[in-house]
């Protein structure tokens, strides 16, 4: 089996807030991530995918057709736009990385899966170089 | 629903390879430079991996600034700007990356806030890099 990455980028906003507390207990857990006008990043997602490579092609899954996917499942949603605003998953979901990596690979699984051939491996966010978290699916 | 978040440290700390269980010409043959006997230095990545459930509350797996309370008090404080052969730990060992690995991933096992640790790695330089997850 070979595991086969493609990275792509996007810049997003968001702020962390539960709104069953109260604003000092989420400013608390938060700290500067709870400032209601939010705050951004250059994030990188990783996107990994496990399959034979195809006996005709070499292939495990066409980057460039992996490139659209990631575009259009990903980028068009949370590319330059606010995440707790504008992206449906996270009206009720704090936008934190791990769950934005958990929403990608939502997003991400049926298109991967529908194509056959290959699984969703894993999805991986950075929001900065230093700061990422990873889904894997259900074990 | 179970996920991972990873972090990045940077140590910078000197060291030298050398094994008293090897002669001198031994040591030159399989520590090269490494073995020169006032030491070099590194920048080391440190890298922590955390696995667990994500809190329904906070969305989270780990509190990002109790890690890195964490890693601050058992690795950088003990390991950054220093002397990795002068540390307790490398009396009787080697300070290869490979045993530093090892021996950051024994100092945080058991010291995580919430979650498990699922991996250590150390970068020592862009090219070259060591994992390891416990036996």
């Amino acid at each position: 089996m070979i595991l086969l990455t493609r990275r792509a980028t996007f810049s997003a906003s968001h702020y962390y807030w539960n709104p069953e507390w109260s604003a000092e207990h989420n400013e608390q857990v938060f700290g500067r991530c709870a400032n209601r006008n939010g705050h951004g990043h250059n994030y990188t997602l990783e996107v990994t995918v496990a399959g034979e490579p195809d006996a005709v092609t070499g292939f495990v899954v066409d980057l460039k057709w992996l490139r659209d996917v990631i575009e259009r499942e990903v980028l068009v949603a949370y590319d330059h736009r606010h995440l707790n605003l504008e992206a449906p998953e996270f009206a009720r979901t704090i936008p934190t990385t791990e769950n934005i990596a958990i929403a990608a690979w939502n997003r991400l699984e049926p298109a991967v899966t529908g194509a056959g051939g290959a699984r969703l491996s894993r999805v991986r966010i950075y929001e900065t170089p230093d700061i990422f978290a990873e889904y894997r699916g259900e074990a | 629903m179970r996920a991972y978040f990873g972090r990045r440290y940077m140590v910078s700390a000197s060291h030298r390879l050398h094994s008293d269980a090897l002669s001198a010409e031994e040591n030159r043959a399989a520590y090269g430079k490494c073995n020169n006997p006032h030491g070099h230095g590194h920048n080391y990545v440190i890298e922590v991996l955390t696995g667990g459930v994500v809190d329904p509350d906070t969305g989270m797996v780990v509190n990002m600034a109790t890690l890195d309370k964490t890693v601050k008090v058992r690795v950088m404080e003990r390991f950054d700007q220093t002397n990795l052969n002068f540390d307790p730990l490398f009396v009787d060992r080697v300070p290869t990356s490979e045993n530093l690995c090892k021996a950051v991933f024994g100092l945080l096992k058991n010291a995580l806030p919430c979650g498990e640790l699922e991996y250590v790695r150390v970068e020592e330089t862009e090219n070259n890099f060591f994992e390891y997850a416990g036996e």
